[in-house]
């Protein structure tokens, strides 16, 4: 995909990530990906079918089952060169890898005194709704993103989907994107050229006064729906997507409740001690003299994920809990 | 040539040891990496080595003692000590306070879309509770915000709610007050002076005035006082207005606040706004107005924070002359004891005269002594003339 | 060449062989002593026993090859030729240190010298060594990864997924595993079911042979042998060297796990009495070498410590700076 093809095209956000794979692939010999099921299955959601066939089995490397072996063999790789893609089917057998992720990729720069960077993409599968169980149902993007060294990706969009990666592939740092499994077969518009794609600022979706709904990844959608819905009624709801979790976005979060006065934080993660959270204790810090009302969390009931649909869809942030947390949070200035 | 053996640290958590044993004793020739001791720590014995050579000299702890890590143990003499040893070692794990890195700053944030009163969500609701019309308020809190304490000052000059005060918000109220005063006293240089004035024209002045009015018209001698104060004030501006940031704003308005004491330990300041315009009937008219609005605690903002100079009153109680203290940011107060007949001198003759001590209490970084008199005599000459008033 | 010929040995050879290892025997023997009085802090894992592996390896290696290992690693990185100042002033705290003083003891990192940590994690460094060596492979280099490792590592899951993916994809990884019988405090025999390390090797389809870890010529030889293999081959191999650690665990152990009688015999078959006294009964040295070698070590390791003394602290400022790679992406 180069900078001439017209870019106002269909495609799904799977679709997105591969082109985005594949020209890294073609721009980059170092390039190489490494994963479980990425080569011959074709990717456990697609994303990397056709890969293999184009590449070779050199840098479409099916990996065994060993999650810390393959992630630790990522960075080094890229402390001897490479530029390794790493899949981690999805985040809940990250935790296997946990130990490299934090105790080599992220801290080497730092403990080294700056002589190696790891210039590792993990790419990992997240979220919960579609029945899969509490142990395949994790969204632990506010846990990584405590982990100093690293840096946590959360595109939402298919424009984000089609320029993340390449926006990380210029940095030497490790980068973790996390992509929302429910999001693989959603279609849009690439309007955005890649090259504009950066990692480090959040982005207002839709422009509203009344109250800034700041969330990520696919709960973005959620809140945009909600957003549409409060319209109805007068409601005028401001959505960010905060696009990057480590750094965060301090700066477009703060403008925002300066123009709105509220805050809802929407995370698909546990309630007590996650993400969300931090931004309202960062919201406490920078704009308390702006807030109107408390800032609210909408998150998931800390449970583990049960499996029977109506128990899930309890347990998960959906568009009705948000709509209720907007509307109560104005009706407690009357 | 002397050496020390000192009890050594074997972990990053050993603070202290216990010797359990010597290996050695005086006399005994050592040599570099020779167990001497065995020390007991949390983990167990532990045989520990010595790093110097020569001859043990004298051994100063016993088996059993427990010991801080770096206690010297032994002297022994021979060789050079090596310089480790002897050294003083440079704690170089030990953070100094001085040299933490600062916090990250706050990022430059863009300027706010529209401009916004920065109030805390506590002294907000404080407000609300106690009706006070927050858009008035100057803050004191850093970057001008209102804080509790700003509008706590303000309550002090209003009447809380309706029933009499519980024992906690008497007692709130008093702290509060205490708080003001004290601040007044500590902050503001007060000067005082104090000046008799005949009332037998302005009495005789009243009655007459009264006899022909209906009960509603009559006034009463406060009216002539506040008046006399707020043409003074007008006259004399050094008088009448806030001393803020080091330097004092006289205001072109005169505010007259009349301090008004009640049961239950509340004290309140209303302003009767623009005193020096307005025609006594008028003032008669708004004070009574004021004591029945205070009584049922409707204040409204604007009459506790608009004051520029203060009255306060003892008139009842029999008091001369009073010594009162300045509500900041106003640069003075002026204090009216109880009408008593006295001596006077008329004519070179003594009689008796009905008195009243006129006291003022002032900012003495904007007035001094003599502007002081002046303003004192400016109020004494109005009670002169009543019908000028 | 499986075996060093004894017309092979020569007097150079032997002292630049007793030479290395004087140099790390005498600097773990003064940290030992600037631990005790506070200079070092932290932990602190001396390798004293086994420097006959680290030597005898680093023979075999180029300046190419990519090496990681543990937090036992002053030995190596001696060995390796990361300089004594560097190392003493990283184990001070200092900013002259090769880590500005961040890491520590357990965390040395050269990359000069393709020294790659330090690691505090047993079995941490196993897959980082597949990386490495599968970066030379992918980019067709002639340099090969060595991984240095304690017999405990092999308990962790790592060991049996680097192990597997290295012999699966090929690549060139020499697994050198350094078996002193003591995982910490935990002799082999209590923490493997199958204590004979090339029994359990077998079943990886990797080449494994072991060595007596004491003689540094065999080491040397061996290694020697397998670097070769690997990086003609281009696939993993594993090499036990078969060791013994004469001072405790860390600083902080009493040691309850083994006898001193056991430890005492082991000192007299340590690598730098085993290689003297065969140099020896060869009539290629006598004591006053010895004792010139060691004066030498010792005067180097004075030298370190003066320059460590010196140096200044990393300014506090800095603490944020490397949390990511510096340079604008």
């Amino acid at each position: 995909m180069n900078a001439a093809e017209p870019l106002a095209r269909r495609i799904t956000y799977r679709d997105a990530l591969r082109d985005a794979l594949r020209e890294a692939l073609l721009r980059d010999p170092n390039v190489f990906l490494m994963g479980e099921d990425i080569g011959r299955y074709g990717g456990c959601f697609a994303v990397t079918k056709g890969l293999l066939e184009e590449f070779g089995e050199a840098r479409i490397r099916d990996a065994p089952l060993s999650e810390s072996a393959f992630v630790g063999a990522g960075i080094g790789a890229a402390l001897g060169g490479m530029r390794p893609i790493v899949e981690i089917m999805t985040v809940n057998f990250s935790l296997l890898a946990l130990d490299q992720i934090l105790n080599t990729a992220a801290t080497l720069c730092h403990m080294s005194g700056g002589q190696c960077s790891v210039p590792l993409v993990i790419r990992m599968a997240t979220g919960a709704g579609r029945q899969v169980g509490a142990q395949h149902s994790h969204s632990l993007e506010g846990w990584y993103s405590h982990i100093p060294g690293l840096r946590i990706v959360t595109p939402a969009t298919i424009d984000d989907a089609a320029g993340m990666l390449k926006a990380a592939l210029a940095y030497r740092d490790p980068v973790i994107m996390f992509e929302h499994m429910n999001l693989y077969n959603m279609q849009g518009e690439l309007t955005a050229p890649a090259a504009n794609v950066d990692i480090e600022r959040a982005i207002v979706r839709r422009a509203g006064r009344d109250v800034s709904l700041i969330t990520y990844g696919a709960s973005l959608f959620k809140c945009l729906s909600a957003a549409e819905q409060l319209a109805a009624s007068g409601v005028e709801a401001e959505v960010i997507d905060l696009r990057t979790l480590r750094p965060l976005d301090q700066q477009t979060v703060t403008e925002s409740v300066q123009r709105t006065h509220r805050a809802i934080v929407v995370d698909e993660g546990w309630r007590s001690v996650g993400i969300a959270a931090e931004i309202s204790a960062r919201l406490m810090e920078h704009v308390f003299y702006e807030l109107d009302a408390p800032v609210q969390r909408v998150c998931s009931v800390e449970v583990p994920v049960p499996y029977a649909k109506h128990m899930e869809e309890a347990a998960l942030p959906q568009v009705a809990h948000i709509i209720s947390a907007v509307e109560a949070m104005l009706a407690h200035d009357k | 040539m002397t050496s020390e053996f000192r009890m050594p640290t074997l972990g990053p958590d050993m603070e202290s040891g216990t010797l359990v044993a010597w290996q050695v004793k005086p006399g005994d020739t050592v040599k570099h990496g020779d167990i001497v001791a065995q020390v007991e720590t949390d983990k167990g014995v532990i045989d520990v080595e010595i790093f110097a050579a020569g001859t043990v000299q004298k051994l100063l702890v016993e088996p059993g003692a427990h010991v801080p890590v770096g206690t010297v143990l032994a002297q022994l003499s021979g060789e050079e000590p090596t310089d480790v040893t002897s050294a003083v070692p440079e704690r170089i794990n030990e953070i100094e306070p001085a040299r933490v890195a600062p916090a990250a700053a706050l990022p430059t944030l863009p300027p706010a879309v529209q401009k916004r009163q920065k109030i805390s969500p506590a002294a907000r609701a404080r407000a609300h509770a106690l009706g006070i019309d927050i858009s008035r308020v100057t803050g004191t809190g850093a970057g001008a915000v209102v804080t509790l304490e700003d509008i706590n000052r303000l309550a002090v000059r209003s009447a809380p709610a309706t029933a009499r005060p519980s024992a906690d918000q008497v007692h709130d109220m008093r702290r509060v007050i205490g708080k003001a005063m004290s601040r007044s006293k500590r902050e503001i240089p007060h000067y005082y002076l104090s000046m008799d004035c005949c009332f037998s024209k302005a009495r005789s002045w009243l009655e007459q005035h009264n006899s022909s009015a209906s009960i509603e018209q009559r006034l009463l001698p406060s009216a002539l006082l506040l008046k006399a104060v707020a043409l003074a004030a007008h006259a004399l501006p050094d008088f009448n207005g806030y001393y803020k940031d080091e330097a004092f704003v006289p205001s072109s308005d005169v505010h007259v606040g009349m301090a008004i004491a009640m049961r239950g330990g509340r004290l309140v300041a209303p302003a009767i706004l623009n005193g020096d315009q307005k025609s006594l009937p008028a003032i008669m008219s708004e004070l009574r107005d004021l004591a029945t609005r205070v009584r049922a605690g409707h204040m409204r903002a604007t009459e506790l924070a608009l004051s520029t100079i203060t009255v306060t009153s003892l008139a009842e109680e029999g008091v001369g002359s009073l010594m009162p203290i300045i509500y900041p940011p106003q640069v003075a107060i002026v204090g009216f004891g109880s009408i008593l007949e006295q001596p006077w001198v008329v004519g070179g003759a003594v009689c008796v005269a009905p008195v009243i001590a006129i006291s003022l209490a002032a900012d003495h970084r904007v007035t001094d002594g003599r502007a002081g008199a002046r303003f004192l005599r400016h109020i004494h000459d109005a009670l002169q003339a009543p019908e000028a008033l | 060449m499986s075996a060093l010929l004894e017309s092979e040995i020569t007097r150079e050879r032997g002292l630049h062989l007793l030479a290395q290892m004087l140099r790390i025997r005498c600097f773990e023997d003064r940290c030992a002593e600037l631990y005790s009085a506070g200079k070092i802090r932290g932990f602190l894992h001396l390798y004293n026993g086994e420097e006959a592996v680290a030597v005898g390896v680093m023979q075999s290696l180029q300046p190419a090859d990519a090496i990681v290992g543990t937090y036992r690693e002053h030995g190596h990185a001696i060995a390796r030729g990361i300089g004594m100042r560097k190392l003493m002033a990283e184990l001070f705290g200092k900013q002259a240190g090769c880590c500005r003083g961040r890491g520590g003891s357990m965390h040395i990192f050269d990359t000069a010298t393709r020294f790659y940590g330090g690691n505090a994690i047993v079995g941490g460094c196993l897959p980082l060594a597949v990386g490495l060596g599968l970066a030379e492979k992918l980019q067709q280099r002639n340099g090969i990864a060595v991984c240095f490792f304690g017999e405990g590592a092999i308990a962790e899951g790592e060991f049996h997924e680097s192990m597997n993916l290295a012999a699966l994809w090929q690549v060139p990884v020499l697994f050198v595993c350094e078996n002193n019988y003591y995982a910490m405090g935990t002799a082999l025999e209590r923490s493997e079911a199958q204590p004979s390390l090339l029994a359990k090797l077998s079943g990886y389809g990797v080449r494994a042979e072991s060595v007596d870890g004491m003689d540094v010529f065999a080491v040397e030889a061996r290694a020697c042998d397998l670097t070769n293999f690997v990086r003609t081959t281009g696939v993993p191999a594993f090499m036990e060297a078969r060791t013994y650690r004469l001072r405790a665990h860390s600083m902080y152990d009493p040691q309850l796990y083994r006898s001193k009688e056991e430890v005492k015999s082991w000192e007299q078959r340590g690598p730098l009495i085993t290689l003297t006294r065969r140099l020896k009964d060869m009539r290629l040295m006598v004591e006053e070498d010895f004792l010139r070698l060691q004066q030498a070590a010792n005067a180097e390791v004075d030298d370190a410590v003066q320059f460590a003394e010196q140096a200044l602290p990393e300014p506090v400022e800095d603490l944020q700076r490397f949390v990511y790679a510096e340079g604008a992406p």
